[in-house]
């Protein structure tokens, strides 16, 4: 079966975005292919006419830190992530939630762009920038020109498997603020051993002491799959921000609180629903836990 | 067409490849770099792995223009890499890049090196991938810890080794590469070897198998090659009405589309049962969705499946039987309308004796219901076949006289019998040729594309390959059956079992195959290895439109010793006794006999296994335990080994087992093999027999009983199987047979060769025969046998005590001598044939319900697992394992433990994680992804202890090992996970989420496996 006819390797965005405006939805981007070539593979995906490789563009493959922001290129493999140092110090819940996609190989060749393009709500590299805050870089061709612009993360996601970018657009990158004094992230996730690739729950967490140490002044918490779109429990955010301290009655609530929003699902041979509720206990209790014990060391 | 130029193994290539191409493809069949393995196609098992500018990628599914202007580093170019690095000067070399070279083990990299010693490798199919990404380890880190090997190795697959002799390697290599010392491999204790037997000898084929050099199936090109492509039913059970291929037909470079009107003879085939069709249609409806219903052959793999697309099939749809209960009830759709028993198979039966009588002598009995998972094999090698015609002369494989199948079967001869059965031709007029095979595990003893390839060749005139992706093999081939177990097993208070009673549903799907042994192995081994008063075992075999079901490592016995052992476990807590004391209370030993009536002679090494597990977790509690249980008094302290224990949010428990296993046909099947040897006058010997090498190593067992009886250096031996040509018939490669008959075969043909070279020497030396000696290459008088024969008078050539190999040359003076090389050729001078065949019979058996020896050896085993359970979200681990196996004798203690590494862990596969889900007859599990064999990460730490009952007829004492290390681990596993948290899994495999909720709800007995349907 010929699921693609050409193959291009633009070296620009400008150039990319021209070859899909020519092929008019004829053709699709890939990065590392490692959802993209299982899905046509799988007859998920109609063949095409062209793949459009966005790995050779220059500079989507690189991370930077500019000021506050880390900066993500969308080409960026979860292995150049994992053992970023600075990602790992600014970012650790993206690091984590990197190390843990596939295996090496897959790591190797994955990326954090098609992670998120793919827009599945378990996604673990998405999880990991949801809990961040991070924006995306979405680059639109008009005419000869091509604009970029940071959006929140949040706004590309269609539904389960689906983002809503045009024919003329896509993901140039992602940005985060770093993590500060007295803040920290965390990833985790529960798989299961037999056969499903996707992690049953996936849970991040972002927090930020106030100058007691005691009290959360900030939070961001992440859970996927918890509906059609990657999720953020704002509920339990808040819960914890308003909470006099940071303790067990907190974590406690904040469960409370994530579970009562989420909208968990049984899906077959991967969980039940029921168990999802008892999963998002307790990842997140480990996250929140291990978030403050590194936010605690964070004083500068 | 794009151009790509890219530099391999350090040669720069500059091609014109199609935009579609993935860079697998590219190096295996453009460059014919056939190292990287193709195994899944979805980057889910590593085989591929190639090295691309310093990193690891999967190959199979890279699109090749990625590479553009990229270095890449193959298994072929890692040697020749190596080399050059130690001495710059013999760069040179490094410009060939590997394939025509034949390496030696000094000229391989350090990891290859460590992967032959330490027995890293069994099969190879996942070798190359498996090395290439461990280099990528130890590149960036020289001395790596296990956890670091396993974080680099978490997702390349390996289904033989069971992983630990890799993570071996890989300290191994690290080692030679940071001090120049290649530590040797750690082996369980043996009793002391002989010359070749008893010794860790590496394999035969592991260096091609390292360096990427073993031709397996897919490897072979051959000149003017098609390809085909099958066309399977998309319904469980369907009346095919019509078969349009017109389209397909008009396709440019489509040559042919077969359908059931064009099979020539036997329009069915089967190994046991004729009736699986060659082709689905007429008057044979698709019976489950593998069902093939026409073969396409085109130009190119990709042609073919692409034109199978465009053929239209009318199908009209029949009700389906997805259930073995079912399956038995009156009114259930008859499958097989032409078999007098309809959807019976076979009912089997096992009585002994007054079971009324002995279930009322009972204090306790227990009833139980389990279910066992229908399972994959998932050999890392998917089936391939090349049909090449007959007279076809290919410039590199040469001259073919008669109709050729290239393909890696278990059972050589039957496929010959099979394909030219519907081909409609002579035995003889067909010839079946082995390549090494990637894993069988049983699941390459049923034909798949065989005829089909040799049909194809055959009518068209031209080599013709058939090659599955795993899709298809997941789809096609026979599965373990999946079974329903109701055992009830009587107790008096002191223990002794009075009698098992048992019923067993066995799903052999669609077809035959080997489902009626299969299931005779579960009936007569559910008792499990006991002594009992009375048995009533009934089991019945059902046909259904789920995949068949045959042969997978265990034979049945699998999944009867997970109901047998479960059961024991609780019987054993409600007499309130050990559950390691209830089974030697009971275990089968010399004297004993069993359900069905035989009585057990010799070689019973069950309650020595026991023992020998005891104090393995006795030491390990006093070693390792103690320092584990920082929340409680020391864990050595408790009376109590099953006593559960906690750390953090995780409970650990150990768990016990026990099995025995046939070894061989049994039955009354007449189980024999035949081998040939041949030396030569260049002081070489050569073994042939067609019985298969899959992984396993038979090829160095057999090499190792020849060498011993000829007193050849074990180098000095080659190996020929698993050709109908060349190789005389050994019989299937099942049933743990092969060490034991044609071990034997190989021995005692050996053994003739030497007698006959004896009596030419004897005359030439004059003396009598017996004296003279074979060892380490030379035949001599030996001083001592001599004076002996003189005090004695004389002796007698067939004499067992005067082995030819016995005693080293320095002890005694060689009077007169010769090496090896001479004597056979003082023994051509005389006209005497320097080759011999050897037909070796095993001991009579007796079919099932005569009593008597059903079987002529069994295997024992005990297995005790250390699990721990999180008891936060179910996850369940198995950390530990210990097991003792009486396998008669350790031919190689290296092969021997990979065998037992690998059954431990394909049995936690069994008992964790797989399960090959069909809803309706329909699988859910299409790919490789969803039905995950164990990965390096659920490796467990393991410590085996070797049993040496002697078998007096098996080679050296030998009997089988292959399945006996897969079959208590199960039960072993879920009676841990009872005493960890007090839930008993009716089911497997193991579902965390299920065990969670259980645990949650204070439920005893939990009947939900993963892969049921959700819970309404
Ligand atoms: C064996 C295996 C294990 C895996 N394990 C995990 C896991 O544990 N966790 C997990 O989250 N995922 C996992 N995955 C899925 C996958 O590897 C990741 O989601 C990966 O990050 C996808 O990145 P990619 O570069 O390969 O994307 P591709 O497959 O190249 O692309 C994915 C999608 O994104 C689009 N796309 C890519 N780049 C852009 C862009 N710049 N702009 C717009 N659209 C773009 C493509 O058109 C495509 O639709 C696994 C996959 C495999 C094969």
């Amino acid at each position: 079966m010929t699921l693609w006819q050409e193959y291009h390797l633009p070296a620009t965005v400008n150039e990319a975005l021209s070859l899909m405006q020519r092929y008019d939805g004829q053709a699709l981007f890939v990065a590392g292919g490692t959802d993209l070539m299982l899905d046509l593979e799988y007859g998920n995906h109609p063949p095409v006419a062209a793949l459009v490789d966005v790995t050779k563009i220059a500079g989507l493959n690189e991370i930077q830190e500019e000021g506050d922001w880390i900066v993500i290129g969308a080409a960026v493999t979860h292995a150049q992530i994992e053992s970023d140092s600075r990602v790992r110090r600014y970012g650790a819940a993206l690091a984590e939630s990197s190390s843990v996609v596939g295996g090496p190989q897959v790591r190797n060749v994955a990326t954090i762009g098609g992670n998120v393009a793919h827009a599945l709500p378990a996604a673990d590299g998405t999880i990991g920038l949801l809990t961040l805050d991070a924006q995306v870089q979405v680059c639109t061709r008009t005419g000869d020109d091509v604009t970029c612009e940071w959006r929140p993360l949040l706004s590309i996601f269609a539904g389960p498997g689906r983002n809503n970018l045009a024919v003329n657009q896509m993901l140039a990158g992602f940005r985060f603020r770093k993590t500060g004094p007295r803040e920290a992230s965390a990833f985790d996730r529960i798989m299961r051993p037999q056969g499903v690739a996707l992690p049953i729950l996936g849970v991040a967490a972002r927090l930020t002491l106030d100058e007691s140490l005691t009290r959360i002044a900030n939070a961001a918490i992440a859970i996927g799959p918890a509906g059609p779109i990657p999720f953020r429990t704002t509920e339990a955010e808040a819960v914890l921000t308003q909470a006099p301290r940071f303790d067990e009655a907190a974590v406690d609530a904040a469960i409370a609180a994530a579970q009562a929003q989420a909208r968990l699902r049984t899906s077959k041979h991967r969980a039940t629903k029921e168990y999802r509720h008892e999963m998002i206990a307790v990842l997140l209790r480990r996250v929140l836990n291990r978030a403050v014990e590194t936010a605690k060391t964070n004083v500068e | 067409m794009t151009q790509l130029t890219l530099t391999v193994n350090g040669r720069k290539h500059t091609l014109d490849v199609p935009p579609n191409r993935y860079l697998a493809e590219v190096l295996r069949e453009d460059l014919g770099l056939t190292g990287a393995k193709i195994g899944c196609e979805e980057a889910e098992c590593g085989a591929c792995t190639v090295v691309i500018d310093g990193e690891s990628v999967v190959s199979c599914i890279y699109p090749a223009l990625k590479a553009q202007g990229a270095e890449i580093l193959t298994i072929e170019g890692l040697a020749p890499e190596w080399q050059a690095a130690q001495s710059p000067i013999s760069n040179l070399q490094s410009q060939q890049n590997g394939r025509s070279e034949r390496l030696k083990l000094g000229d391989l990299h350090p990891l290859q090196e460590a992967f032959v010693l330490h027995g890293a490798t069994q099969c190879g199919f996942c070798t190359p991938g498996m090395i290439m990404q461990a280099k990528t380890l130890l590149d960036e880190n020289p001395a790596p810890s296990d956890d670091e090997i396993k974080h680099c190795l978490k997702d390349t697959l390996c289904r033989c080794t069971g992983y630990k002799s890799i993570v071996d390697a890989v300290h191994a290599a690290s080692e030679k590469m940071r001090s120049g010392e290649m530590p040797p491999p750690k082996l369980p204790e043996t009793v002391t070897p002989l010359e070749s037997i008893g010794r860790p000898l590496h394999r035969p084929d592991a260096v091609e198998k390292v360096t990427g050099q073993a031709m397996f199936t897919d490897d072979f090109q051959f000149a003017d090659m098609l390809y085909g492509a099958t066309l399977r039913s998309d319904h469980p059970h369907a009346r095919i009405l019509e078969i349009d291929a017109s389209e397909a037909l008009a396709m440019r470079g489509v040559h042919a589309v077969y359908t059931y009107e064009d099979v020539p003879g036997d329009p069915r085939h089967g190994l046991v049962e004729n009736d699986w069709p060659v082709f689905a249609g007429g008057q044979y409806p698709a019976r489950y969705v593998g069902d093939p219903i026409a073969l396409v052959v085109a130009d190119s793999d990709e042609l073919a499946h692409e034109a199978k697309k465009r053929i239209r099939v009318e199908y009209e749809p029949l009700p389906v039987v997805a259930d073995p209960v079912y399956a038995r009830q009156p009114g259930a759709p008859v499958l097989h309308p032409d078999r007098p028993t309809g959807n019976l198979l076979k009912h089997i039966k096992v009585r002994q004796d007054d079971l009324s009588q002995a279930f009322s002598e009972a204090d306790v009995i227990v009833e139980r219901t389990y279910r066992t998972p229908r399972t994959e094999h998932a050999f890392m090698e998917p089936e391939c076949s090349i049909g090449v015609p007959a007279g076809f002369d290919d410039p590199h494989y040469g001259k073919h006289d008669k109709l050729t199948v290239y393909v890696g079967s278990q059972i050589p001869y039957s496929d010959r019998r099979q394909v030219a059965k519907s081909l409609g031709l002579k035995d003889e007029e067909v010839h079946i040729r082995g390549t090494v095979m990637g894993g069988g595990f049983g699941g390459k003893e049923d034909i798949t594309g065989q005829i089909h390839a040799a049909l194809a060749a055959h009518k068209l005139g031209r080599p013709v390959k058939i090659l599955y992706d795993r899709e298809e093999s997941l789809r096609v081939h026979p599965k373990r059956h999946a079974t329903i177990i109701r055992v009830r097993t009587g107790a008096k208070k002191d223990g002794t079992l009075t009698a098992v009673e048992a019923e067993l549903y066995g799903d052999s799907g669609a077809y035959a195959s080997l489902g009626e042994k299969v299931l005779t192995r579960a009936t007569t081994h559910a008792t499990g290895p006991y002594v009992l008063d009375a048995a009533k075992i009934d089991c019945y075999a059902m046909y259904t439109n789920n995949a068949p079901c045959g042969a997978f490592r265990g034979f049945g016995v699998t999944q009867s010793a997970f109901a047998v052992e479960s059961n024991m476990d609780i019987l054993a807590e409600e007499l309130g006794m050990d559950p390691l004391e209830l089974r030697r209370k009971n275990a089968m030993r010399v004297g004993a006999m069993t359900a069905t009536g035989q009585v057990l002679r010799e070689s019973v090494g069950l309650l020595e296994c026991l023992d020998k597990v005891e104090q393995g977790i006795r030491d390990w509690r006093s070693e390792i335990g103690d320092s584990l249980a920082t929340d409680q008094s020391p864990i050595s302290q408790s009376p109590n080994l099953w006593e559960p224990f906690t750390i953090g949010t995780k409970r650990y428990a150990w768990g016990v087992a026990a099995g025995y296993k046939n070894t061989g046909l049994g039955g009354g099947a007449p189980d024999k093999a035949e081998a040939e040897v041949e030396v030569f006058p260049n002081g070489r010997a050569e073994i042939r027999t067609s019985s298969a090498e899959m992984g396993q190593n038979l090829i160095g067992v057999l090499a190792a009983c020849t060498a011993e009886e000829l007193g050849l250096p074990f180098d000095d031996v080659s190996v020929l199987v698993m050709d109908t040509d060349r190789t005389p018939d050994g019989g299937p490669t099942t049933a743990s047979r092969q060490t034991y008959v044609s071990g034997n075969a190989a021995r005692l043909a050996a053994r003739t060769m030497r007698e006959q070279m004896q009596a030419v020497l004897a005359e030439k030396f004059d003396v009598p025969p017996e004296v003279i000696a074979f060892h380490e290459g030379l035949a001599y008088v030996d001083g001592e046998r001599l004076a002996k024969v003189s005090n004695q008078g004389t002796g007698n050539g067939e004499n067992r005590a005067v082995n030819g190999s016995n005693g080293g040359p320095r002890a005694r003076q060689p009077l007169r001598s010769m090496t090896f090389a001479e004597a056979v050729q003082t023994m051509i001078d005389e006209g005497r044939e320097p080759k011999l065949r050897y037909e070796y019979w095993a001991p009579k058996t007796q079919p099932l319900g005569t009593g008597g020896d059903m079987h002529f050896a069994f295997s024992y085993a005990a297995h005790a697992a250390l699990v721990s359970v999180d008891t936060e979200t179910g996850e369940v681990r198995v950390e530990k394992v210990i097991t003792a196996h009486d396998v008669g004798r350790a031919i190689n203690p290296l092969s021997l433990s990979g065998q037992l590494d690998g059954g431990v862990v394909m049995g936690i596969g069994n008992a964790l994680t797989e399960h090959y889900i069909e809803e309706d007859g329909v699988p859910w599990t299409e790919h490789l992804g969803q039905y995950k064999m164990p990965g390096i990460k659920m490796m467990p730490e393991m410590t085996h202890f070797i049993v040496e009952h002697a078998t007096a007829d098996g080679p050296y004492g030998a009997k089988g090992v292959g399945e006996i290390s897969s079959i208590p681990i199960s039960p072993a596993i879920a009676n841990a996970i009872y005493n960890a948290v007090g839930v008993r899994f009716m089911a497997l495999p193991v579902d965390q989420d299920a065990l969670l909720l259980a645990m949650k709800r204070g439920e005893k007995e939990l009947d939900r496996r993963w892969g049921d349907p959700p819970p309404a």
